[in-house]
């Protein structure tokens, strides 16, 4: 059919232009993995590795659940504080309330998705712009976090001390759960997004909303849903850094938004939505882990650190634009 | 056209972490040896003030709140992201209660939003309380709003980690110098005075960040010369980034015997790193303030002790001391609510139970 081989070849010259993008952020990681291994003498080693690959675990799930966002042409800044109510929710149903732990981490999931609802209702429906619908839900989880919580952690002792022995036990190649965790979404999202009638609908939405609408696709709800897929990915972030604090602390994850978005952009997302890819985003969240881990292990002062990842970031997004200003 | 985007990316990218290792070199550590504690003056000068416990200083608190009563003070804290502060809160709110005085009690989200402080600030100076009692995030940037508050003659009480001005009619806190001296002496007593520590605290803009670290610095320099600080990082009290980079600095040393917590959020990180990399009981480590995750640690032995302040007596001092100066009374400079070392041994004393919270 017509619209078969004209989407096809689309998606074509599409691709290319991602597996660039994928190919200089995989690039960038070996070198810096090349280059920390001759300046940090102990940084080639394989309990730093495993250091990289746990530190990595939450902001690989932010990344990847806002990857589907992104695509769309949207964006979502509630994803780091989302984390802090996910937690909570799950804190008072495995702790509080004292209900099995397999409710509290469904409370967990549950939560992250109707934050995404709500994203997903005022920017769908309501027509909010993206970047104020959720910055104002940044604010509302957070508070919500401390107003549930009563601004205290909740501990996760006694008698969940399974909580933390899961995520963070580490029986396969001596690398936590929490890991596997993030593989695991990692492949379920790339399924979703390439396999699936909601990923295409995804890459639709973001290279052409109205042609989208205009060929019968319900845009509303399926934007909506991408805010919610989100958001799921926001609980399992929570519960993921739950179980590394064995701990809800009601304020955490702020600021957590920025890293999952630049892990995305450097993967090859690009903000003005259509292009994305899974592999690209978790090439970018090991990219900036590594960066960080490797300028810490190198005892670089803080102030740079700061300095080098905002200037890698910047240099992503640059060659970003390069790319899409070469093909148009 | 591909290759040299990589190699530009590349390039760039190493080109500004060896700028950054080479200013490490000499940047790095060597925090002002001429730390002078501005809210210390009355407080024993040397932490080789053995006793485990820091002298509480001799402020008599009042028992009636005179031209206070009813009136308003404003309380901005430095947070309430640690139960440290919902403590101090609670000291504050009680003490206002016994008084009859209103209490207001405002923190920003997390100890980075400085500006966020300022606003809480302005706002409450705005309102015309009879007091205002303030913990500076950072103590130069409040500047502007203590003169306005000097102006409308409303008196300002510094607490915690203070306020560096002379415009504070005093100061309600620890003697932070002089707690991380003694953590510096008792650390070194439990790795045999010689060898690598390491230091993860909040930050280095607020006065609890500097005094700390520079307490703990100062003393091993004076006082254990065989003792090298490799690495002093600053994870903002998140549990998550002071983990990540515990672990940072014991994969860079993998000989390191101990570290230094300078906050309740950076010890509970540093005790996450140690279980992941299973170096618990390895790597000895001690901390500051308490919370659940600390108390459980010490209990067990993760943790070799721990600092506590005394954050409801903050909270009430603070209180009183803003009454006193709505009734005209001359202040001292500082109010030493003390101190207290504790580890497995004396961790059930009431009256260091009295202190600790959850």
């Amino acid at each position: 059919m017509q619209t078969a081989t004209a989407s096809t070849s689309r998606i074509r010259t599409l691709a290319s232009g991602e597996y660039v993008q994928r190919l200089l952020a995989l690039g960038a990681l070996i070198i810096l993995l090349v280059f920390f291994s001759i300046i940090a003498p102990h940084f080639a080693s394989l309990e730093n590795y495993r250091n990289i690959l746990t530190a990595t675990a939450s902001n690989g799930l932010l990344a990847t659940g806002v990857t589907f966002v992104i695509i769309t042409g949207g964006i979502d800044l509630s994803i780091g504080t989302g984390t802090a109510f996910a937690s909570v929710a799950l804190g008072i149903v495995a702790v509080n309330l004292g209900l099995p732990l397999w409710l509290g981490l469904i409370a967990g999931l549950v939560a992250g998705g109707v934050v995404g609802l709500i994203n997903g209702a005022l920017i769908a429906k309501l027509k909010l712009p993206p970047f104020i619908a959720t910055l104002g839900m940044m604010y509302v989880t957070i508070g919500m976090a401390q107003v549930l919580s009563d601004v205290h952690p909740i501990y996760f002792t006694d008698p969940q001390p399974a909580f933390n022995g899961f995520f963070m036990g580490n029986p396969v190649a001596g690398i936590p759960n929490t890991v596997w965790v993030m593989f695991g979404g990692a492949i379920v999202a790339w399924i979703l997004l390439n396999k699936t009638v909601f990923g295409r609908y995804t890459f639709a939405l973001g290279s052409n909303e109205e042609a989208a609408r205009l060929s019968g696709v319900n845009v509303d709800r399926w934007k909506a849903l991408v805010y919610v897929v989100c958001g799921v990915f926001v609980g399992l972030a929570g519960i993921v850094l739950s179980a590394r604090s064995s701990s809800a602390q009601p304020s955490q994850g702020q600021g957590y938004e920025l890293d999952a978005i630049a892990a995305a952009v450097i993967g090859g997302t690009s903000l003005a939505g259509g292009e994305g890819s899974i592999v690209g985003t978790m090439i970018g969240a090991f990219l900036i882990s590594t960066l960080r881990t490797g300028l810490s292990v190198d005892n670089v002062p803080q102030q740079w650190q700061y300095v080098i990842t905002g200037l890698v970031v910047i240099g992503a997004v640059w060659l970003d634009i390069q790319r899409r200003r070469s093909r148009a | 056209m591909k290759l040299t985007r990589i190699t530009g990316l590349a390039a760039g990218s190493m080109a500004l972490v060896l700028v950054a290792s080479a200013c490490s070199s000499s940047a790095t550590t060597a925090p002002s040896a001429a730390a002078g504690a501005p809210a210390s003056a009355a407080a024993p000068a040397s932490a080789a003030a053995s006793g485990a416990v820091g002298a509480a200083s001799a402020y008599v608190p009042p028992t009636d709140a005179g031209a206070a009563k009813g009136k308003t003070i404003a309380i901005i804290s430095k947070g309430e992201q640690h139960a440290f502060w919902q403590a101090v809160k609670k000291g504050a709110l009680d003490e206002a209660a016994k008084l009859g005085v209103t209490a207001t009690y405002q923190g920003p989200a997390d100890e980075t939003k400085v500006n966020d402080q300022l606003n809480m600030l302005q706002t409450a100076i705005s309102n015309n309380p009879a007091a205002v009692c303030f913990a500076a995030l950072d103590s130069k940037a409040a500047g502007d709003l203590l003169n306005q508050a000097q102006s409308k003659n409303i008196p300002v009480i510094g607490f915690d980690s203070g306020v560096d001005s002379t415009i504070p009619v005093t100061t309600v806190a620890t003697d932070n110098i002089a707690a991380a001296g003694l953590e510096a002496d008792k650390l070194a007593a439990m790795i045999g005075d010689s060898g690598k520590v390491a230091i993860v605290i909040h930050d280095q803009t607020s006065q609890t960040g500097i005094t700390r670290r520079d307490g703990f610095v100062n003393e091993m320099k004076a006082k254990h010369p065989n003792i090298q600080i490799v690495s002093i990082q600053y994870g903002a009290g998140d549990h998550q980034k002071s983990a990540d980079l515990a672990k940072g600095i014991m994969t860079a040393n993998p000989d390191l015997k101990g570290f230094f917590g300078g906050n309740e959020g950076s010890i509970d990180g540093v005790l996450d790193a140690l279980k992941e990399t299973g170096n618990t009981g390895k790597i000895v480590a001690v901390g500051y303030d308490s919370g659940q995750q600390q108390l459980d640690a010490i209990n067990s032995g993760a943790e070799s002790g721990a600092i506590t302040q005394n954050p409801i007596g903050i909270g009430a001092k603070c209180v009183d001391a803003a009454i006193d100066a709505v009734n005209g009374k001359t202040l001292p400079k500082t109010i030493d609510t003390g101190f207290y070392w504790f580890d497995k041994t004396n961790i059930n004393d009431p009256q260091i139970q009295a202190v600790l919270y959850k």
